[in-house]
């Protein structure tokens, strides 16, 4: 374990992360909002979304430091009906990262097997899928993910809906990400099979799905990694969006995206902080994991070292 | 062999691979191209006594490699037969008959740096065929053999908790080796083991090699496009050019008294190291695309003593001191046989 | 060459040291190398993968990569220091003094040019020389070098050369404007066997009519017997040995040397094992104190372990070695064990 370790702090990436302060303040940063939404349930002042605890007095508190209106129970104000803002976030990011990363983990294993499978076998099977992802690209993620909603919409009933949400927006951005995985994974698999130990592992007379898991999957695991961080933040930006527009996460289970939108209906009479806080959380999330993405993709990159 | 049974332990009879390197069919259709299939390797025989360590040598792309890859399995042959040990490796058989014949042959490559999987333990990547091919239950003798395995190459037990990159090459290529004997196999496939290493690693290796030949009586084909690596550890070579079998012959005969044209010209290229002042002429020309070869001999263009005959008639392999050559200027006896000596100066 | 000794040396390098500043500290690579090459002359560089070879070669044509650096010495062309000129004066001593041809022609010739159009442009950078001259000095060199129907060959783009009619190309580009010197690195390694004769042929044929000299570093010591009048053997970043090839070959002094040669197969004497040096040269990391060679050195002293040596007579040649009187020449310096 300690060898482990200090084989660890020895790297180069290691190295390459600690001389890049902003590099370390997004790690502290994503980790942070990470750390605080999953302890939501135990930080969070309230539970915003318990209609018990919610009293309409409480509504339209503007945050503490504006306005001498504010109560410190409600640091970040409230919304009309009494909801505070500051634990509504907290939930609500808990629930932004939920979908991203699950929906990542969706097109991650879409993409990956397909990636596999075409680039190891090649020939026909390689060019059906190919065509395929190229299909795909020319739908914006936006639209795949409208489609797919729009499907299970019509399929099932209204409050049956309400209760799947989760999983539709996760598969519906799945779907609509997995081609870059593909591609990726298409191409090094590519280089990887022709390396002689590949070829060793095919003269031992291995079956090739042992031989692509074994093998070459870890090999390819690098350009995956950094696609997967980068996509992370795009994600949580397209949940936000789909939610945004009321097609992602309902009202009663409100994202980031969903309380902006919630936030946005009322902003036009001057209650800004109802939207403008969540949308903060949400650039201040996206843009840290997002560094983090461009700092792996040049850290793993052999040639800009 | 024994018993002076007729039966080789690898026959390779009329072994034959294409590629098809074409352009795909629409950019074909739009410019009018033609197919373009490459005959790396076209029509090869090769017997390979138990034992024995047999040369490949020729340049680049005269599909030396290609026929080791067809030996372990790793292309099917567009047409031809091998033969190991009597079975031929084409037939259908059970997943269990058909690893036991795998574990029987194996194959060290020539880059040690890409031939180990760097996410890997030098202790796993050794462990795999024993694994793949259950021949250990349970872990301590597992730990057993591949500590062996290690020793017997030179290395210690204890470099299996390392990765591949914590070793310089000519370690690596120790792993290789050890890896490729994991399965106990009788017969190596060796595609241009130490090519890619120094020279002073180079003679280690090959040192290795003979050891572990004679320890093990393993039988060797070797790939190599260096013939002062061949002259040291074979017993009988063969010369290929444009994916066909010019000349074979035994060690000695193939240096001493070279018949076929290419032959001589390839030992001309040989640098004198000893210095002894050996006449070398020079030599013109270059091997064509094998996606177009010379009609006939294949050699033709480039040879010295070709005729119409050369040209137009694709020469057969005749018996001739121990070996074979095609060659019409050898059969019609146009050509005489020469005799070359070496200067065994003491370095 | 025997004119060596009473002209003044068209290159000398003295004390070269590059190094390498890495974030476990600075490397060097070079380490107070020194040698120098007579009009004319071949010096044959060998070694094996980083034994500092090459870098000494692209130190002397001033394209060391960074963050590679000179770090101390001087280099010097007919007497006029070098090393340390700013890069475009550098540029256009290394197009008109010093030639240089590397491993690999694709990487030498521009890939969108007809190889007429880089000679007559590499030309006329240098030489005063009108268009149509320069192209009539192109196609001469083109003929020169070898390739057949240059007149129509000029016009063809790289790719639609071989590798060996690629190589003749660069050597043509590397005689464009005279120059005095040639760094050739590794110009054979790429290609195949009866073709590096072909180019080793070549070299030597234009340095004799030119007069060029030529510094041919690679790790095949048979090119260097065919090719080189002296022979420097290089071993972690220095100069193990270096004098006359046919002293080098036949009575090496240096063991590293001696070693080298002996696990060279040899053709006529059929032997069981060859002659091997235990071990590999050691990273530049671990190189040990004293002697570099002394983990792998069969005739060891005291001595080897603190003190390095410094090049020394010994024979013909000059050796960095404190025993190489020791072990007689010819005489195996084989261990049978092997643990690297």
């Amino acid at each position: 374990m300690a060898g482990w370790l200090h084989r660890f702090t020895d790297s180069d990436i290691w190295w390459s992360f600690k001389s890049s302060p902003m590099t370390v303040a997004a790690t502290v940063v994503t980790f942070l909002i990470i750390a605080i939404s999953f302890l939501s349930p135990i930080l969070a002042p309230h539970t915003p979304f318990d209609p018990a605890t919610l009293s309409l007095s409480d509504g339209l508190k503007p945050p503490v430091l504006i306005s001498s209106d504010g109560d410190w129970t409600f640091p970040l104000g409230t919304d009309d009906q009494g909801r505070d803002i500051l634990s509504s976030i907290m939930y609500g990011t808990r629930l932004s990262l939920v979908v991203g990363f699950a929906s990542v983990v969706v097109a991650m294993f879409i993409g990956i097997t397909l990636g596999l499978v075409s680039g190891y076998f090649g020939g026909t099977i390689d060019a059906v899928i190919m065509r395929i992802a190229d299909v795909q690209l020319t739908f914006p993620a936006i639209l795949v993910a409208l489609l797919i909603d729009g499907i299970v919409r019509t399929v099932i009933s209204v409050k049956r809906h309400d209760e799947i949400a989760l999983f539709v927006i996760v598969g519906a951005i799945g779907l609509s990400f997995w081609v870059q995985y593909a591609r990726t994974v298409r191409g090094s698999v590519m280089v990887e099979k022709n390396k002689e130990y590949v070829q060793a592992a095919r003269v031992i007379g291995l079956p090739p799905v042992l031989i692509m898991v074994r093998h070459v999957l870890p090999n390819v695991t690098g350009p995956v990694l950094v696609i997967a961080t980068i996509n992370l933040g795009l994600a949580i930006i397209t949940e936000a969006t789909l939610s945004f527009l009321g097609v992602g996460l309902p009202s009663t289970e409100p994202s980031l995206g969903t309380l902006i939108r919630l936030g946005n209906e009322v902003l036009q009479s001057g209650d800004w902080w109802i939207t403008v806080f969540p949308g903060v959380t949400l650039a201040a999330l996206v843009l840290a994991v997002n560094l983090l993405g461009d700092w792996l993709r040049d850290a793993l990159n052999p040639k800009l070292r | 062999m024994p018993d002076g049974s007729p039966r080789e332990f690898v026959r390779l009879e009329g072994l034959k691979r294409y590629f098809d390197v074409s352009p795909p069919w629409l950019v074909r259709a739009i410019e009018g191209r033609p197919r373009q299939i490459v005959q790396a390797v076209d029509g090869v025989d090769i017997e390979i006594a138990k034992g024995e360590t047999f040369s490949l040598v020729g340049e680049s792309g005269c599909g030396k490699s290609t026929v080791a890859r067809l030996v372990v399995g790793l292309f099917p042959p567009t047409d031809g037969r091998i033969e190991f040990d009597g079975n031929d490796m084409a037939q259908r058989r059970s997943g269990a008959d058909t690893a036991a014949l795998r574990r029987r042959m194996q194959m060290i490559f020539q880059d040690p740096y890409a031939s180990l999987n760097p996410r890997w333990r030098v202790f796993d990547i050794i462990a795999e065929p024993i694994r793949a091919f259950g021949l250990s239950s349970d872990k301590a003798d597992l730990e057993k053999r591949v500590g062996d395995l290690l020793r017997q190459v030179r290395l210690t037990p204890a470099d299996g908790r390392k990765y591949p990159h914590e070793f310089s090459g000519g370690q690596r290529q120790r792993i290789s080796i050890a890896r490729a004997l994991a399965s106990e196999p009788e017969f190596l496939v060796c595609d241009e083991p130490t090519s890619a290493l120094d020279v002073s690693v180079q003679a280690q290796i090959l040192n290795l090699m003979v050891d572990l030949q004679r320890r093990l009586q393993l039988t060797y084909l070797f790939i190599s496009h260096n013939l002062a690596v061949v002259y040291h550890i074979s017993t009988r070579v063969g010369v290929m050019y444009l994916g066909r079998l010019v000349e074979v012959a035994p060690t000695e005969t193939l240096f001493t008294r070279p018949k076929h044209p290419y032959t001589r010209m390839l030992l001309d290229t040989i640098p004198d190291l000893d210095m002894t002042g050996r006449q070398r002429s020079p030599v013109g020309g270059e091997v064509p695309s094998p996606i177009n070869p010379p009609s006939g001999c294949s050699f033709h263009p480039r040879c010295p003593y070709a005729n119409d005959r050369c040209k137009s008639e694709r020469p057969k392999a005749l018996p001739i001191e121990g070996g074979t050559v095609a060659c019409h200027a050898i059969e019609e006896g146009r050509l005489p046989v020469e005799e070359r000596s070496y200067a065994a100066a003491a370095r | 060459m025997a004119a060596a000794s009473n002209n003044p040396p068209l290159l000398e390098v003295k004390n070269l040291r590059v190094e390498f500043p890495t974030r476990r500290g600075t490397l060097l690579a070079v380490d107070d190398v020194s040698f120098d090459i007579a009009p004319g002359e071949v010096l044959g560089v060998v070694g094996e993968s980083g034994a500092g070879k090459s870098l000494t070669g692209n130190a002397i044509i001033g394209l060391l990569e960074p963050p590679g650096r000179i770090a101390g010495g001087e280099i010097r062309l007919e007497g006029r220091r070098i090393d340390n000129l700013p890069y475009e004066e550098m540029r256009k001593v290394r197009g008109a003094r010093i030639g240089a041809i590397f491993q690999d022609p694709l990487t030498s010739l521009n890939p969108l040019y007809s190889v007429g159009r880089q000679l007559v442009e590499t030309i006329q950078t240098h030489l005063p020389l009108s268009g149509s001259q320069a192209r009539a000095r192109a196609l001469d060199l083109l003929k020169e070098v070898g390739i057949p129907g240059a007149e129509m060959r000029i016009d063809h783009y790289p790719h639609q050369f071989s590798g060996g009619m690629r190589q003749r190309v660069v050597i043509a580009l590397a005689l464009c404007a005279g120059p005095r010197l040639i760094v050739a690195d590794e110009p054979t390694t790429a290609l195949d066997v009866s073709i590096q004769a072909q180019i080793i042929a070549l070299l030597k044929r234009l340095c004799r009519e030119h007069g060029t000299a030529v510094m041919l570093v690679t790790h095949d010591m048979g090119v260097i017997a065919e090719t080189a009048d002296r022979v420097a053997v290089m071993y972690a970043g220095r100069i193990a040995e270096i004098g006359p090839v046919r002293d080098v070959v036949k009575h090496a002094q240096h063991p590293y040397t001696k070693g080298l040669m002996g696990s060279i197969p040899s053709l006529g004497v059929r032997t069981e094992r060859l002659t091997q040096i235990d071990g590999a040269m050691p990273r530049l990391t671990e190189i040990p104190k004293g002697c570099a060679f002394n983990p792998r050195c069969t005739v060891l002293g005291q001595r080897c372990m603190v003190e390095r040596p410094e090049l020394m007579a010994a024979g013909a040649s000059r050796a960095a070695c404190w025993h190489h009187d020791r072990g007689g020449v010819g005489q195996p310096v084989a261990k049978e064990t092997v643990n690297a």
